[in-house]
């Protein structure tokens, strides 16, 4: 078999069933043995960015690795953004980059890129591979290293004289990584001191993030909420991972998040962090960050424990099982009557309802929060899986905050690296992993600018998604910033809410165009976009002056939140 | 802030060390001496590093070192359980008149004459890094023209091993 071949065959073996990439020299012959046959659908996208964030989509909506296939020199390196995205928040990856002979590896040759050098500081580990007999066993050891432990993304770059030699293949069964040895149990006593913890504090707060649905803990966390009755935030990357609308989630807290999330956090006198990793999007002033309380910190990665907050309970460990021990610890210490969580609760309760998200409806200015919350009416309406992904900025931060995601990874969405471009490709990705669901990205007409090419592959491949492209023709959060804190020096921000013409640009890829210029065409429009079955691009031109609250400053104390000016406000 | 010593079982794999040399650059971490070489294990290096940072920072680092494929184990070597040696060679200028002089001092202090030229001296010195040090302001006066240090390399001592 040929080394191009078993690459096929890999994937093949770790269940793989969709790749995003694009050919080029240097990886034609993992191309032509695509062509040979194989199992494998490969979704041809139109630049190697959109299919890292593809691939990054597919792995979120499924849980599975995604695989990003491209070619060397540039085609790895348009993967990078990718690559480090996935870094930065965990998203499983295998990165297949073809290589050039390795003759000719350090000559400077065409096409020829020290990949493995550029993203070492965003990976979790990479291979060159100069050696076809060692192909099947790194393969093995990529999927297993991108899966297991903290998850994130691995990279193989692959000699082109190695993908054309021949070997007897097999597949191992077994990996050999005597250095890769993640965490596969927690410590019973720490488990106990944190259930402890958990029944003497007053004012407990679960912290979750985008590692719950990483570790497919959500039904643990849910379980553990409602045994000890903990009230939650959840943080953006975590969104879904326990139901919005339960009525102990308190949301997102942060610099976007609600003034309630971060109150809670402020007045805790535990918190208890799950999966998460004190981001200062979501700390604001670290020294001001809850600061009259104990912290338990569950996380499967030993480096996150005490890297920014120290942690009185360390527990390190596999959260689904970690946090199902605990549940039953808390119930144990419980036995002889629970702590009354009333009066925190009805606090919380009482924020919650005095602080609601809000914001002024202009006279004939669409806004950009009607717009979501008529695609929130409109997605409830379908009773259907539904699935959001979005790009990064104002659109994201009120996409948080006005949509319902009751179900884990309904949510999808660059956090750590903040990837303007993310949202398409990401939904055509989840889309490749979900068929049968409703995709919808949410963008900024921004980033939509950034990736928009990859309408195509949504249209040619068949994976028909949903764009709302909330369009103020502003780098939006950029130009809020240069208002608030720049003295309303607009330089370089405004992008025109008319070039281009995003209905025109969608039907010029063979989707469907909608243009929405006021509320009363906001329902028409997605209705028809969610019913064209095929991909469907709504412009919604909005106010361009709206401005995302409530907002913590950058370096302010997140308690200090700043709320849409009560002058114009609507509850 | 103090000096820690580390010493890290490696996979002796291309790529190994530029794994661990980019992750102290990537997170701030500043290397005053890095030593490397082969174990008892063909298949497994041996790299001493000395770091200066907080007893907070020096556990960060521990911990993101372990997440490197390649690393096999981190230990911290303290003064008091582990054994540390350097080898330092030393050319210092002296005249032909002076040079019995400088031989006799360096045979005091523990050096071997690594070469003699015809107005210079190379010297090898092995030994704790003080005694290094305190060879190289020996010599000093005479004028040292080049001077090379290995890094101190370390090992727990086998008798605290014991003890423990």
């Amino acid at each position: 078999m040929l080394g191009s071949d078993a690459i096929l065959r890999s994937l093949e073996a770790e269940g793989v069933d969709v790749a995003f990439g694009i050919p080029g020299g240097a990886v034609l012959p993992t191309y032509d043995a695509i062509a040979r046959g194989t199992s494998v659908r490969h979704v041809l996208a139109r630049h190697e960015q959109g299919a890292g964030h593809m691939a990054e989509g597919y792995a979120r909506a499924s849980g599975k690795v995604g695989v990003a296939i491209a070619t060397s020199g540039p085609g790895a390196t348009n993967l990078v953004t990718a690559i480090a995205d996935a870094w930065m928040d965990s998203t499983p990856l295998v990165c297949i980059t073809g290589q050039v002979r390795a003759d000719l590896i350090g000559t400077d040759a065409f096409q020829e890129i020290d990949i493995t050098g550029i993203t070492m500081p965003v990976v979790k580990h990479s291979w060159l591979v100069q050696d076809v007999e060692e192909l099947p066993s790194v393969l093995k050891a990529a999927f297993h290293v991108a899966r297991t432990g903290r998850q994130g993304p691995v990279l193989v770059d692959v000699a082109k004289d190695v993908q054309e030699a021949e070997l007897d293949f097999s597949y191992p069964v077994d990996v050999d990584l005597p250095g890769w040895r993640p965490p596969s149990k927690v410590h019973p006593r720490q488990v106990r001191e944190a259930a402890l913890a958990i029944h003497a504090a007053e004012r407990p707060i679960v912290y979750a993030g985008g590692g719950v649905l990483n570790a497919d803990a959500c039904a643990e966390l849910r379980a553990l909420v409602d045994a000890a009755q903990l009230p939650a935030v959840v943080t953006l990357m975590g969104k879904g991972c326990l139901p919005d609308s339960h009525p102990l989630n308190y949301g997102a807290p942060g610099m976007h998040g609600s003034k309630y999330a971060n109150w809670a956090l402020n007045k805790a006198d535990l918190v208890i962090a799950v999966g998460a990793r004190f981001d200062d999007r979501v700390t604001g002033r670290l020294s001001a960050f809850a600061p009259g309380a104990k912290v338990i910190h569950f996380d499967i990665d030993a480096a996150e424990v005490g890297k920014i907050r120290h942690a009185e309970i360390p527990v390190v460990g596999p959260l689904k099982l970690g946090l199902a021990q605990l549940a039953a610890e808390v119930s144990a210490v419980a036995a002889d009557g629970a702590p009354d969580r009333g009066p925190w609760l009805r606090r919380l309760d009482d924020w919650r309802e005095r602080f609601p998200f809000r914001y002024a409806k202009g006279d004939g200015v669409l806004k950009p929060q009607t717009a979501l919350e008529a695609l929130r009416d409109t997605a409830a309406s379908l009773e259907e899986d539904v699935v959001w992904t979005t790009g990064v900025g104002q659109h994201q931060m009120w996409a948080m905050q006005y949509l319902v995601c009751d179900r884990p990874r309904s949510f999808i969405t660059s956090g750590g690296l903040g990837t303007m471009g993310y949202g398409l490709p990401a939904a055509i990705g989840a889309k490749a992993a979900r068929p049968d669901a409703t995709v919808v990205c949410v963008d900024g007409d921004g980033c939509f600018q950034m990736t928009c090419q990859e309408l195509a592959t949504a249209a040619l491949e068949r994976l028909p998604v949903v764009a709302v492209v909330l369009n103020n023709g502003w780098l939006g959060m950029v130009r809020q910033w240069q208002e608030m804190f720049y003295d309303e020096r607009f330089a370089q921000t405004h992008l025109t809410n008319a070039v281009p013409d995003y209905a025109q640009l969608a039907e010029a890829y063979g989707a469907a165009g909608f243009t929405v210029e006021s509320e009363d065409q906001l329902e028409d429009a997605l209705a028809g976009a969610f019913a064209a079955g095929r991909t469907a691009v709504v412009d919604v031109r909005c106010d361009p002056t709206e401005k995302c609250f409530p907002m913590v400053p950058a370096g302010a104390a997140a308690v200090d939140v700043l709320e849409a000016p009560v002058e114009e406000a609507v509850a | 802030m103090t000096t820690h010593t580390l010493s890290v079982r490696l996979e002796n794999r291309p790529g190994a060390l530029a794994r661990v040399s980019q992750l102290f650059s990537r997170r701030g971490y500043n290397i005053q001496s890095l030593a490397v070489g082969t174990t008892e294990r063909p298949d497994i290096s041996r790299l001493t590093l000395r770091v200066d940072c907080s007893e907070q920072s020096l556990e960060q680092i521990e911990k993101q070192m372990h997440k490197l494929v390649n690393v096999l184990r981190v230990t911290e070597l303290r003064p008091d359980d582990s054994l540390e040696r350097e080898l330092a060679l030393i050319t210092v200028a002296v005249p032909p008149d002076k040079r019995a002089d400088l031989v006799a001092l360096s045979q005091v202090a523990g050096a071997v004459v690594a070469d003699v030229g015809r107005d210079a001296i190379t010297f090898e010195v092995v030994g704790r890094p003080s005694e290094l040090e305190a060879f190289e302001e020996l010599v000093r006066p005479y004028g040292v023209r080049e001077l090379v240090r290995t890094g101190r390399i370390g090992l727990r001592r086998p008798s605290r091993n014991e003890r423990n």
